[in-house]
Formats: structure tokens, C-alpha cells, sequence
């Protein structure tokens, strides 16, 4: 059978355009104001690793804070000034840490330099076009994400300092100068950068959806897209329909904070002075929020998906298992990410019944969750697995969802989450399930993907020291919050002295926070492998992992237009690896059948 | 001792020396150094993982098992003790799905290596197979789902008949417990009384408020419904008293209600624990600023009997303050 399905693709032009030249570029173009999909993934890709320093550098800070409270921190006070006192931090300076740690990890590197890098880096070329639909859009988002990123850094540096009023910034909290010293300009600030935030984000969704559906070449049907070009399909359109909500929340709070309206604000007393502000309510921001906030998570984790489907199928010489499931499982996850916000929102005083309703919606997208897990492991069994730095934070993705998926049941049943809601038990189920994991997806991606980039290998040896001393780091920081959660202890706290309840395991604070170190420690021989390699890295072939997907099809330099001459035609599924009789172990997408390939 | 060091080193230098040789006719027979280690890490991956597999499960192990007993699963009121049977189920639900699906992705890992595998297997689908781990989760999570439903419509069922109601107030960084004083109805109050005095918010004009107090601890009975009504002055705050395994957000402009019965006294939890200075602490579990994490109300659980001497000798807020205060 080989019947041929989407043989009209929409833009058969697209085959026989020869790729621009563009022989005359200055450095701007080529490097800075660049239209080109791999250069912004690049430019993507750096500053999402600056970021990830900032916020992991971040939460040293709030781990050396719990881990060791006798710390004297007056060695720091001629860079931090007035943030510490008598040795000791400030609390709320602890406080804008644990904020901007949220913030940054959350929107500019699981958001921002994630998707950035690895959707404009894989769409095109998996997708087999010449570049995104909009190379100037494209430059664009890059730009505005990048204003967006340096404003939420200035916020650091204005009188009072940046936003304390966490992640969410629920108000009253976060609008009240009275209420926190981070509510007057850091909080502007915060506010500001995220509108930026929030326009790049919507520009990179809109090119992302417009590209993978007009722009696949002849032959790549729907039927026959890598798991990662659906994984951002469906990251796209996840975007595009929450980002706006939380636009408009932000608004509203900009609003209140330096309009004087009332949207969150009500019967508020603070400071020695009844408020004028009447008849709002901070439930509403809370649905807002959470409305983009749940959803949110997913945008972070769907990428991740796909690429660990991508690199566990490729390194175990195996079809993905269950290609229809897991198109499906992602599609339903998005779906149902929509009906599940107000699970975070079980304590605050909304209409029990709301809690219900929410608690049944968020196991039931666990259901999607565990298939892709089944899967993954079921794509294992019996393969030819060759355990590549790249496999290995594949299945330490895999591991970590897991671990963390699994207490997604505790705190989706209403009456349990009365206990551990706002505990250290939260703490490390979304470390592990969404930030953990998706960071394992991302590091997957940037080794399996690193020969394309850059056309030279990374290190393997410092890869697998990299990976084994992150998982097990990731493992003894974030496993034994469970305990500390589950015996009471709530979340953004700044010591746990006052509280005879909360003070009895000083020692295993102590113990994470070392763990955080040394994990930390750890990123930086990522690091250092990462810039060594670029410069001095063994030179790749062009298929270095035998893949069947159209980027390994492209000259080892990249070029501009990606493909020397034609785009190649597809004419099969991502996931012939080891089809029986076949000559090799894999069947590239752009090879014809013949009478002894399936009918894919 | 001397002689064992010497030993030590010995064993040592022969290690080092055999490794020197072993790399040595590596480079002769055209190989880098850096291919060499590079193989040798490669070839020890499969062992690694299920070394990791094996170190994961017994430190997951012994880890859940020694902090267990510390574990806030026992809390001391009714509807949360009723929570702990569903805890635990979810708990073993849980646990099966770790130990097995870690296994499977670590062990298949090891075993399916390409040194030792043939070829793989070239399967797409297994549509029974899916079938039947998409229905076994849903049935289990349905299950779980149902069992919480009905515990939840315990906890936050409005309790009825001899009910104790106090009106608490979080502010910025107190909670103030308002009770109603010998007539049992509570004094009405408006966020525009509030004053450096009057931090509650009391209306005195209203004849039910003469006798309301506020004490410096808060005072329940054991074994009798306890109902709250809980407010804010200026941000939200989150009433969460650790033991009693309940919680419930306090949200400026709006009244939230929570409902518990405790079920042991503080004397009780003194001995069960054998500390004299144990207390029950009411925390702040949302974040409110600066001293969030120093937000603490002690509450005692008495004997019904002491409670009711502690409750009448307490004198009214207005007999203890001068009313010319009073913004009125």
C-alpha cells in the first residue's frame, strides 16, 4: 500500500524555490537583527541559559537561607546594602528571591527559552520549510522577549527592589506599598516585563501555528509530523488562547495599583487607614490568573513530550508506541488544561462545590498524563537502546513526570489538598513534575539537537557525569520536601523557628540545601561542555543519532534556506526504525517506498 | 598501622600503573585517550541505570519509612481523621505505579541495551493493551475521586446544633479570634470601625457586641463543633492550624468559613507526644508579606468543663478598653 495521503500539499511552491541568497549580509543581519530561524533559536537558546543562571543562582540564595538560618551574610551586604542586616537577610528580600525565582524559571527559561529554541530551531526544518512563516515576527518576539527579560532585571535594582508578593502576585498584596516593599516600581516593572512577556509569546505562538500548518513540505501529512512539531502545535495554540487572560489580569492589577479602580480591592484596612476601594475581589484575579496559570505548566511541559517521544523512539531503534495515543493524549491534556485552574484555588474560599467540580476534572487529566507514560516505557521494552547523553535525560524526563505526576493525586482530592495545599508537598510535586522534567526535556533537546545547531558533538563523557550527578541531585532536593510538606511545613517561608510544629527537621532543610549546591555545581560542567563544544567539539556527520526525521537531511553548516537545492519530499511517518527486511535500522521520511516498506 | 598504609599505597600504585599501561597501548594501537574514556562511560551506562534504579528504591524506601511516623497524616479533629484511610489508599495506589513504571523505564533501559539486544522490534500499537491503561486509570482516579467527594462534603458541611462560632480576623501578621461572649451572638463589625483600638472592627452600637471578647489565645472544646468565620484586614491570609489537618484562606471583602471538631485536648497531645510545651499552633499558609512566616494565635483545645469556666470568666473587650477610644 502506498497510498500517498495530502499529495496536494498547500504550498508545493515552497519545493522548488531555490533558497535566497544573502551573500551581502552585514554582522547585524547575520547575528543580531537576524530573520533566520537558527539564529534566533540561538539567540533563544543563550539567553534562556543566562536566565536559568540568574533564577538557579536565585534559589541558592532561598536554599542557604532554610538550609543554613545561622548564616552571616554581612560579606554580602556591600553588594546587597541594606538587604541585610546584622548578617541576617531581610525578609523581605528572601521573599523577592522566592518571586523572581518563580518568575524568571516559569516565563523566561521554561517559557521563553525553551520553546524559543527548540520550536523556531525544529519547525522549520522538521517541517521541511525555508524558514518560519514570519522571519520578521519571528525577530520580533525575539526582541520583545528580550526587553521584556532585561526590565524584569532592572526590577532588582529600583528603590525597595523587585515584586515579594510570589509568582501568582495575588493581590492586595501585590498592588499595597503599604502591604510590601516590592508593591511600589518593582512591581510596576514586574507588571510591565510581563506585558512584554506576554506580546512575544502571543507573536511566537501566532508564527509557530501559521508555520507548522501552511508551510509542511509535499508529503508531510498530519498523520505523518514528528511528535515534537504536535507537542508545539499544541504549545501554540495552549498560548495563544491563555496568554490573553492573564494579559487582561495584568491589566486590571496595573489598574489597581496605580489607577486607584477597584477590581481586586475591597473593605481593606492597612496602615492606620480604611481604603476607599470598594465591592472587588481578589477571587477574581486568582481565576484569572490561574486561568493562564494552569495552562502554563503544560505550555512548559508539552515541548518536552514531544521531544523525550522524539529521542526515546530514535535511541531505542523503535517506532514511538502508540503514535495515535499520544497525538491524542497531548490534544486532550490541552483541552482539559482548561477546565483545571481552580484546583490551585481548593483553600481560598470559593463555592465548595467549584472544588469539586475541579478535582474531577484534574484526575481525569492524569489519564492522558499516564498513558504517555505507558507509552514511553512500552516504547522501551524490546528496543536496541543505545543510552546517549541525550537518551539518558530522556528517561530521566520520563522518571522525574513520573515521581512527580504520581502526587498530582494527592493534591487534586479536595479533602487531602486541605492538608498539604501551600506545603512543602506542592513545593516538590511541581518542582519535580513540571520544572524538573521540563528542564530534563530542554537539556535532552540541547544535546540531542547540538549537532544540528552548531555542527560539532558535545563531550559524552562530561555528558554523562552531567546527567547522573543532576538526577541524583535532582532526586535527594526535591524527594525529601515531601516529608516536610506532608509533617505540615508551608511554602515561602522565611525560617521555621517561630513555629514549634515546623521545627523539627532542621537537619533535612540543611541536607536539601547542600544537595542544591552540589546540583548546581553540576550545571556548570553542562556549562562548560556547552561552550567548549561549540568552539572546539568533535565535528559532527550529518546524522550523527541515525534519525528519520527531515533536519538530519540538511547540510551539516547550516545554510540559509536550510536545504542546498529542493526541499525534500516526504513520503512516510516520522518512526520507521528497524522495519523488518529493511536494509539499515532506519528509513528516513524522504525515502520512497518500495514493495517491501509498510504501507506509512 | 604503618604497615597497612603501606599496603594501601602499594595496591594503589600497582592500580595506577596497570590503568597507565591499559590507556598507554591504547595510544599505540591509535586511539585517543579521550575515545577511550568516552567508550569506556558509554559501555558502563546500562549498569549505571540500574545501579540508579536499585540506590532510587532503596533510598525511597528507607527514606518514607523513617519519616513516617512524623507525618501529618494523624491529625487530631473528626472530618480530617476521616481523611487518613483515603491518604493511605491513595498512598499504596501511588506507590505500586512508582515501583512499577521506574522500573520499567530504568530496568528496560538496562536490559534492552544495544551491546546485548538483537534488533528491535517493530511494533506501532497494541490497541487492547491501551485500552486497558487508559481504563485501569480512570477507575482507579474515578474511585479516589468519589471517596474524596463525600469527605469533602463532610468538611464543609455547615455543622449543626450546639455550634461554638468565633470571627477571625488576619491582619498583617496577627490573627484575632472574636467570640461572642455569654450571650452567644456575635457583635456585628465593619473594616471601617477599625482603628489602632478597635483592631476588629467591632460595631458597639450593636447591643449583641457588649459582651464580646478577644482573647490573647484562642480557647476551643474538644469534641464540639467548632465554626469560623474568618476575614481579612488587609491582604490574604490563610488560617491553617497544622494538627487539626485544616485550612481555609482569609480574603479581604469576603467571609470563608471553616468548620472543625478536635478531637484530643492540648493536655492529651502533651502526653501522646511527651512534650509539656507542646501547643497547637495556628499558621499563615499564604504568603502576606514581610513576617509571613511569624504569623502564629495559639489555640488550646481544653476539656469541654474548663472550657466553659475559661469562656465565662473572660472579660468583655469594652470593660477592659476606654470606650472614649472607641471611634463612636
Amino acid at each position: 500500500m502506498t497510498v500517498q495521503q495530502d499529495q496536494s500539499s498547500p504550498h508545493d511552491f515552497q519545493q522548488h524555490t531555490e533558497p535566497e541568497e544573502h551573500t551581502s549580509q552585514s554582522f547585524l543581519e547575520k547575528y543580531i537583527f537576524s530573520t533566520d530561524h537558527k539564529t534566533i533559536a540561538k539567540q533563544y537558546l543563550y539567553t534562556g541559559i543566562f536566565w536559568a543562571i540568574v533564577g538557579s543562582l536565585l534559589s541558592l540564595i532561598i536554599r542557604i537561607q532554610l538550609g543554613f538560618p545561622d548564616t552571616d551574610f554581612s560579606g554580602l551586604q556591600s553588594f546587597l546594602g541594606t538587604r541585610v542586616t546584622n548578617g541576617r537577610l531581610d525578609p523581605d528580600f528572601y521573599l523577592s528571591m522566592v518571586t523572581m525565582h518563580g518568575t524568571i524559571m516559569i516565563f523566561f527559561v521554561l517559557t521563553g527559552g525553551f520553546i524559543g529554541t527548540l520550536g523556531n530551531l525544529l519547525i522549520p526544518l522538521q517541517i521541511g520549510a525555508r524558514d518560519m512563516a514570519s522571519g520578521f515576527l519571528n525577530m520580533l518576539s525575539y526582541w520583545i522577549f528580550l526587553t521584556s527579560s532585561v526590565i524584569m532585571f532592572y526590577s532588582f535594582f529600583v528603590e525597595n527592589g523587585t515584586s515579594a508578593a510570589g509568582w501568582t502576585a495575588y493581590p492586595p498584596l501585590s498592588v499595597l506599598v503599604q502591604a510590601s516593599s516590592g508593591a511600589g516600581q518593582g512591581m510596576t516593572l514586574w507588571i510591565l516585563s510581563m506585558m512584554l512577556f506576554i506580546i512575544s509569546s502571543t507573536m511566537t505562538s501566532i508564527n509557530f501555528v501559521v508555520t507548522i500548518v501552511n508551510l509542511r513540505t509535499k508529503g508531510m501529512s498530519l498523520r505523518r509530523l514528528p511528535m515534537t512539531i504536535w507537542a508545539f502545535l499544541f504549545t501554540a495554540i495552549l498560548s495563544l488562547l491563555s496568554f490573553p487572560v492573564l494579559m487582561s489580569a495584568f491589566l486590571l492589577l496595573f489598574f489597581d495599583k496605580s489607577m486607584g479602580t477597584s477590581f481586586y480591592l475591597s473593605d481593606i484596612f492597612i496602615a492606620g487607614s480604611p481604603l476607599p476601594n470598594k465591592g472587588g475581589s481578589p477571587i477574581v484575579y486568582q481565576h484569572l490568573f490561574w486561568f493562564l496559570g494552569h495552562p502554563e505548566v503544560y505550555i512548559a511541559i508539552f515541548p518536552a513530550f514531544g521531544i523525550v517521544s522524539e529521542v526515546i523512539s530514535t535511541n531505542a531503534r523503535k517506532p514511538i508506541f502508540g503514535y495515535p495515543a499520544m497525538v491524542a493524549s497531548i490534544f486532550a491534556i490541552m483541552v482539559l488544561s482548561f477546565t483545571v485552574w481552580a484546583h490551585h484555588m481548593f483553600m481560598s474560599g470559593m463555592n465548595p462545590f467549584l472544588g469539586s467540580v475541579f478535582s474531577l476534572t484534574s484526575f481525569i487529566i492524569a489519564v492522558p498524563s499516564s498513558v504517555k507514560v505507558f507509552n514511553w516505557i512500552m516504547t522501551l521494552w524490546q528496543g536496541k537502546i543505545h543510552l546517549t547523553t541525550s537518551m539518558l535525560f530522556a528517561i530521566g524526563m520520563v522518571s522525574l513526570f513520573i515521581t512527580g505526576g504520581l502526587t498530582g493525586l494527592f493534591v487534586a482530592n479536595t479533602a487531602i489538598d486541605m492538608m498539604v495545599h501551600d506545603t512543602y508537598f506542592v513545593v516538590a510535586h511541581f518542582h519535580l513534575v513540571m520544572g524538573s522534567a521540563a528542564f530534563f526535556g530542554f537539556l535532552c533537546g540541547v544535546y540531542y539537537w547540538f549537532p544540528k545547531m552548531f555542527g560539532r558533538m558535545m563531550n559524552t563523557t562530561l555528558g554523562y557525569i552531567h546527567f547522573w550527578l543532576t538526577i541524583v541531585g535532582v532526586y535527594l532536593v526535591f524527594f525529601p520536601m515531601h516529608f516536610l510538606g506532608l509533617s505540615g511545613l508551608p511554602r515561602r517561608y522565611y525560617s521555621f523557628t517561630t513555629f514549634d510544629t515546623f521545627n523539627i527537621y532542621p537537619d533535612l532543610n540543611t541536607f536539601i540545601s547542600i544537595a542544591a549546591i552540589l546540583t548546581f555545581s553540576a550545571q556548570l560542567i553542562f556549562l562548560y561542555n556547552f561552550f567548549h563544544s561549540i568552539f572546539y567539539g568533535k565535528p559532527a556527520t550529518q546524522n550523527p543519532w541515525r534519525s528519520t526525521t527531515l533536519e538530519w537531511t540538511t547540510p551539516v553548516q547550516m545554510i540559509d534556506g536550510n536545504w542546498p537545492g529542493d526541499v525534500p519530499v516526504v513520503y512516510r511517518w516520522p518512526y520507521d526504525y528497524s522495519v523488518p527486511d529493511a536494509a539499515e535500522d532506519f528509513i528516513p521520511q524522504n525515502i520512497e517506498h518500495n514493495a517491501n516498506n509498510d504501507d506509512h | 598501622m604503618k604497615a597497612e598504609i603501606k599496603v594501601f599505597e602499594v595496591i594503589v600504585a600497582v592500580i595506577v600503573v596497570i590503568v597507565l599501561v591499559m590507556l598507554g597501548r591504547k595510544i599505540l594501537a591509535g586511539r585517543s585517550i579521550q575515545d577511550t574514556i568516552n567508550n569506556a562511560f558509554e559501555r558502563a551506562q546500562p549498569a549505571i541505570a540500574l545501579s540508579f534504579l536499585i540506590a532510587l528504591f532503596v533510598c525511597v524506601i528507607f527514606s518514607t519509612t523513617y519519616f513516617c511516623p512524623d507525618f501529618i497524616a494523624a491529625p487530631v479533629s473528626k472530618n480530617a481523621r476521616d481523611v487518613v484511610p483515603l491518604f493511605h489508599v491513595t498512598f499504596i495506589a501511588t506507590s505500586v505505579a512508582f515501583f512499577l513504571t521506574q522500573f520499567g523505564v530504568f530496568y528496560f533501559a538496562f536490559r534492552y541495551r544495544s551491546a546485548r539486544a538483537k534488533n528491535a522490534v517493530h511494533i506501532k500499537q497494541n490497541t487492547k493493551l491501551e485500552v486497558a491503561w487508559t481504563l485501569t486509570p480512570t477507575i482507579v482516579f474515578i474511585f479516589l475521586f468519589l471517596w474524596g467527594q463525600v469527605l469533602w462534603a463532610k468538611i464543609t458541611e455547615e455543622p449543626s446544633g450546639d455550634v461554638l462560632v468565633i470571627d477571625v480576623i488576619g491582619q498583617q501578621f496577627s490573627w484575632l479570634a472574636h467570640y461572642a461572649g455569654r450571650d452567644h451572638r456575635l457583635g456585628q463589625n465593619d473594616f471601617r470601625l477599625i482603628d489602632n483600638v478597635n483592631t476588629a472592627g467591632i460595631d458597639f452600637s450593636d447591643p449583641a457586641s457588649k459582651d464580646d471578647f478577644i482573647p490573647v489565645q484562642m480557647h476551643v472544646p474538644k469534641g464540639k463543633p467548632v465554626r469560623l468565620l474568618i476575614r481579612s484586614k488587609d491582604v490574604i491570609h490563610s488560617f491553617y492550624i497544622p494538627y487539626l489537618g485544616v485550612k481555609m484562606d482569609a480574603v479581604p471583602g469576603m467571609i470563608t468559613t471553616l468548620s472543625f471538631t478536635p478531637t484530643e485536648t492540648t493536655r492529651d497531645m502533651q502526653k501522646k507526644l511527651k512534650d509539656n510545651d507542646f501547643d497547637f499552633e495556628v499558621a499563615c499558609a499564604e504568603l502576606c508579606g514581610r513576617m509571613h512566616f511569624a504569623m502564629k494565635l495559639i489555640v488550646v483545645v481544653d476539656e469541654p468543663a474548663e472550657f466553659e469556666t475559661w469562656y465565662n470568666q473572660q472579660p468583655s473587650w469594652i470593660s477592659t478598653h476606654n470606650a472614649d477610644d472607641l471611634l463612636q
